[in-house]
């Protein structure tokens, strides 16, 4: 038996962030074949067209619009507030809820459907091992 | 099959009673709603227990051991925010199977206060405040902002909702607060998460509320048509694909889907519904039930708070009970609390904030998973 592989590096905040080696980091999804739905993260069934075996591993995109958010004042204890809770529609399917930063949390100053990008950063927090975490983030996107 | 007719209903004063157990407040809702009836739990052939946050824990048959262990069958009901609805549902069911002809309906709960759930996680780190917010008024902020987006809704009009109620529960003295609360209160309270302010969120409370309902042969056998009230339609979704639904609770299309079963059944349509008691759990979620439930055009449910057609004295009054957002939100209790406050006006004996002439009511609750039940109640003439 060989050596146990030893953590090197910052975990995945979900399973569904993906941080290969030699590239960026991404998001994934999965895709019925069969209708076309896009899943964030693993699936084995459409719940849509009820297809069992139709579902495939696929990149989602790293930009999208604002769907809808809340700017959040009161959270649970320890969370830092007030931030932006987002839920992106990513271009080519696939809805996502993160924080979205670099932004002024004032309703004011946001607008549904804005474009938005998807970019990956320590989390800011550690669990009890002291193991660091990459999470996704959206921050506006430049306009066309 | 037969017709299913509530004959008995009560409910506890909702409030903080940290003193008191779950089984005891359930068992003091049983007591009253059989009182109600002139009947007692000998007079019962199954019990459907609603409690959601001890649901390992048989309360139905704790109930029972506080108010006389008969020996029926017990079924406990956990089903989230539509737990209580899901129990007097499994009890209508059986009836209307011809199993039993008189069964007992309980929803209870004891809350804590603030915000439901915690952030805590056993594997990882706690992703809230990272992956966005997961806590409920949150969901429901974001999808009132939905609404905002398609329609323009204000936040001035999601506030009128609590207004409206929190002025309702004034009339009821079974409602945790009787407090006027007006607009500029309401906007100005404490911000939760944009646009639900502090008082646009549903109280937490303790409560218990409890129905009996009979087979039509059984409310003749024993007289009790004379203040029974029939139930027209019971219908249950849970949510269907749609494609936010997984990040986006999507409680319009098991709404609309939930209640097209129960106006199909009940051979009613939203017209001829008197009053509504809709799941405000929270200030944007009363705006988007208008409009699930037919009480206005798609898109038009702020004008319709504004026009006042849903406040007492209007066209359609909506949770004159006060609703969960002043009368309390004791989540396993809520849906059969729904069933007591119409079937009451039903029957016209809801005092102060009696809607006159009432003869159909709409009860309206969902959970987050998601469950929807509605029942709509007609009286008896």
């Amino acid at each position: 038996m060989t050596e146990q592989a030893v953590s090197t590096g910052p975990l995945p905040i979900v399973p569904f962030v993906k941080l290969p080696e030699d590239a960026e980091p991404y998001l994934e999804g999965y895709k019925c074949q069969a209708c076309g739905a896009v899943y964030v993260g693993e699936r084995n069934t459409c719940s849509k067209c009820f297809a069992t075996d139709k579902m495939e591993a696929v990149k989602l995109a790293g930009t999208g619009r604002l769907y809808t958010y809340t700017v959040v004042y009161r959270s649970f204890p320890g969370t830092k507030v007030p931030f932006v809770s987002a839920v992106v529609d990513l271009d080519g399917g696939g809805t996502i809820k993160g924080n979205l930063i670099n932004i002024e949390p004032d309703p004011e100053k946001i607008n549904t459907d804005m474009p938005v990008k998807v970019v990956f950063a320590d989390a800011g927090r550690q669990d009890k091992q002291g193991n660091s975490y990459i999470s996704y983030f959206f921050e506006p996107a430049e306009s066309a | 099959m037969s017709d299913v007719y509530v004959v008995g209903t009560d409910m506890i004063k909702f409030g903080r009673f940290p003193d008191r157990t779950v089984p005891k407040m359930g068992g003091e809702a049983a007591l009253m709603a059989l009182a109600d009836a002139g009947l007692s739990i000998k007079d019962m052939q199954a019990f459907y227990c609603g409690n959601l946050m001890q649901s390992g824990n048989t309360i139905g048959q704790k109930i029972l051991a506080e108010i006389g262990q008969t020996g029926i069958p017990v079924v406990n009901c956990a089903n989230a925010c539509a737990t209580g609805a899901t129990a007097f549902r499994e009890g209508w069911t059986a009836i209307k199977a011809g199993l039993y002809d008189a069964v007992l309906c309980v929803g209870v709960e004891q809350m804590g206060r603030g915000l439901l759930g915690s952030g805590d996680v056993q594997e990882g780190i706690p992703t809230e405040g990272i992956l966005g917010s997961n806590t409920m008024p949150t969901m429901f902020s974001e999808l009132g902002m939905e609404h905002q987006r398609k329609y323009g809704t204000t936040f001035e009009q999601f506030a009128k909702v609590s207004v409206k109620n929190h002025h309702h529960s004034v009339a009821n003295p079974k409602s945790m607060y009787q407090i006027e609360t007006p607009l500029d209160v309401v906007m100005n309270a404490e911000m939760i998460s944009y646009p639900n302010t502090k008082l646009m969120c549903s109280v937490n409370v303790d409560g218990a509320a409890a129905a009996v309902i009979m087979s039509e042969k059984k409310v003749k056998e024993l007289g009790l048509m004379s203040r029974a009230v029939r139930v027209k339609a019971s219908a249950m979704t849970s949510d269907p694909y749609t494609p936010h639904n997984l990040t986006l609770p999507d409680f319009n299309t098991c709404t609309r889907m939930c209640v097209e079963q129960a106006y199909e059944m009940a051979g009613v349509g939203p017209e001829d519904v008197n009053l509504v008691e809709l799941h405000d759990c929270f200030a944007t979620a009363e705006i988007m039930h208008y409009e699930n439930l037919g009480l206005c055009d798609e898109g038009m449910g702020g004008q319709l708070i504004d026009s006042g057609a849903t406040q007492h004295g209007g066209r359609v009054p909506v949770n004159v009970s006060g609703g969960l957002l002043s009368k309390g939100h004791p989540l396993g209790a809520t849906g059969i609390a729904g069933i007591y406050e119409i079937t009451t006006h039903l029957r016209g004996e809801a005092g102060a904030r009696q809607v006159e002439g009432a003869k159909i009511g709409m009860t309206h609750v969902v959970g987050l998973g998601n469950a929807c039940a509605i029942h709509i109640l007609e009286k008896v003439s």
